[in-house]
């Protein structure tokens, strides 16, 4: 009966499991094929001479993928920095800092959680396009460094959990506001500014809106939007565009499978998207 | 009185003494609070005032009073927008809460290569939506992908998938549900193992099944974590549009938004950003963007009164 239990158990996990990674096993297969092996009906899954020339074709062929890798790399970057520094600094003082009309602000932070991006996009666009700042990579990265408020809440809660002894002791003993955060608390929440990295990583890594928005020429923008250009121009090349798309796809699967446990505490936390 | 105030203020003088805070602390409050007026206040404002103007981002926006909120009743794609919208998220909501909390209970286990498993079902979350677009692509063609294959090897009549109006809409429903779940797995895994094991020891002496363990003990027990998804997820579903973007696009505009074939997977979100960024009719796409926000906040609101009974069992 319990043997029988574990085999129903892994069965049923086995059959969604590959359900689910289906997709990226095929994207996987094709990113070796040819180009005649991938028009063949019924599709074939192992690919027939494996055609390894397809990475280095897709990435430096119709488009220059290293210019896209490092506009990525740029904005991500940017975002990581940005996010770690201000949204400590903001949650710290929720946290910690008295200053007048404290719940009354951050219950505006909360509030601001609730509302739709998209009706703030227009707007946005608008205020950007004033600031002339359209196909530069500002309205991508300043946004960044104000903090965002999930991130500001989720900070505070964790803030919240470590006792204010330390800070007392630590007080007593001459340091300031930021000594404080910096040799006492910050070191007590690693797992928390990991969530916060890995969150911002991949969020910025993923977005595909807000490049297509901002910057649509192909020296300025991402991968994201570098692979949908290829797609439109090339769109029958579909074991080069598989090839990239493995390639985008890498690092951010490369990182959550490293750091599941902290993708996992963040959405419990907070249910945010990844 | 007196009595019993001085200690209190003693103890606040000392906290106070501990966080003095003051002007410092606004300095670090202040990044939030610009992000805050900047990008949110001053933006939904602004939104709110262009929804009563023409304006095409060149001249200066000229006033027009009610007239892209009249406009919006006679525009022929709007009713489609909706009716979509509405059935995508209806049709998304249930079975995407369903799968993701039968998934969260069959993973709910300290079982060897558990680990492994909970990484496939999540993978799709983190991917780029472009990169599973193009391989979902690929799955709905009519002629070389996989579904019409297997079909055909089970005796199945192909289906034309995105490009008939009848099913354009299924396959986005189809993808999104499959990207998405793991999201609300994670969620609804946090959930049940919140819930103590002991009730389940007392259940089973009493003799109780597995099923009216599930409907006696599991699932009222994660009713605070149904109303957090169901209301995260219908919002989510009211803003969809990227799927439809990638998915629909024809030949080699890829910054075209069709929403086709026919307007079958036409969404609000796609007519906003389609009237704005294409068209330029900044005012019209914000009068847009308006009632979507406060359709949203109507279901917020409906949502909490409904579901809030289950919440305080």
């Amino acid at each position: 009966m319990r043997v029988l239990r574990y085999v129903l158990i892994y069965g049923l996990l086995l059959t969604f499991g590959f359900i689910y990674t289906v997709p990226f096993l095929w994207m996987l297969s094709t990113s070796f094929k040819t180009l005649s092996q991938t028009l063949r009906f019924p599709p074939e899954w192992i690919p027939g001479p494996w055609a390894f020339e397809n990475y280095p074709n897709g990435w430096m062929g119709a488009f220059d993928f290293n210019i896209f890798f490092r506009n990525s790399v740029a904005i991500t970057g940017n975002a990581v920095l940005a996010q770690m520094t201000s949204s400590v600094l903001i949650a710290y003082a929720f946290a910690r800092i008295r200053v007048p009309e404290r719940g009354f602000l951050f219950a505006i932070v909360l509030a601001t959680m609730m509302i739709p991006p998209q009706v703030t996009l227009i707007p946005q666009y608008i205020l950007f396009t004033k600031f002339g700042w359209v196909e530069t990579w500002l309205p991508l990265m300043v946004p960044q460094w104000t903090g965002w408020p999930l991130f500001v809440f989720m900070l505070r809660q964790f803030f919240r959990t470590l006792p204010a002894d330390l800070d007392d002791a630590a007080r007593i003993d001459g340091c300031g506001s930021f000594r404080i955060l910096w040799h006492v608390l910050l070191p007590n929440m690693k797992p928390a500014l990991a969530t916060v990295a890995i969150f911002t990583f991949v969020g910025n890594w993923n977005d595909f809106l807000h490049p297509l928005l901002y910057l649509s020429r192909d020296d300025n923008t991402t991968l994201a939007v570098g692979l949908n250009m290829f797609r439109g121009q090339y769109r029958t090349q579909f074991n080069e565009m598989m090839a990239v798309a493995v390639l985008i796809l890498l690092p951010v699967i490369l990182i959550f499978f490293f750091f599941q446990q902290y993708f996992v505490r963040g959405i419990a936390l907070t249910g945010i998207k990844g | 009185m007196a009595v019993t105030e001085a200690p209190v203020k003693s103890r606040r003088a000392a906290r106070r003494f501990g966080n003095r805070g003051g002007l410092a602390g606004y300095f670090f409050i202040a990044p939030s609070l610009i992000f805050i007026l900047a990008f949110v206040v001053v933006p939904i404002f602004g939104a709110l005032w262009y929804s009563f103007t023409d304006y095409d981002l060149m001249s200066a926006p000229k006033w027009v009073g009610l007239r892209n909120y009249s406009n919006l009743l006679e525009d022929n794609r709007y009713p489609a927008a909706i009716r979509n919208t509405l059935a995508f998220a209806f049709a998304t909501v249930p079975t995407g809460v369903v799968t993701s909390l039968l998934l969260a209970m069959l993973i709910n286990r300290s079982i060897r290569g558990i680990y492994s498993f909970r990484a496939m079902f999540y993978m799709p979350v983190v991917s780029s939506f472009v990169a599973v677009s193009l391989i979902w692509l690929w799955f709905y063609d009519v002629q070389l992908g996989l579904f019409n294959d297997i079909f055909e090897t089970l005796g199945i009549p192909r289906i034309k998938w995105l490009r008939s109006q009848d099913t354009s809409l299924l396959s986005i429903i189809l993808l999104s549900v499959w990207k998405n779940m793991g999201l609300n797995m994670v969620i609804y895994m946090a959930g049940l193992q919140g819930i103590p094991g002991h009730l389940y020891e007392a259940a089973e002496i009493d003799g109780a099944g597995r099923v009216s363990q599930f409907f006696r003990i599991t699932f009222p027990l994660l009713a605070p974590t149904t109303f957090f998804v169901v209301i995260v997820y219908f919002i989510g579903a009211l803003q969809m549009f990227i799927q439809v973007m990638i998915m629909t696009m024809v030949g080699e505009n890829t910054s075209a938004l069709t929403g086709g074939p026919v307007d079958s997977t036409v969404t609000v979100v796609l007519l906003v950003f389609s009237n704005a960024f294409e068209y330029l009719k900044m005012g019209y796409a914000s009068a847009m963007s308006f009632v979507l926000f406060l359709i949203i906040g109507l279901v917020t609101l409906i949502n909490t009164r409904l579901l809030s009974y289950d919440v305080d069992f």
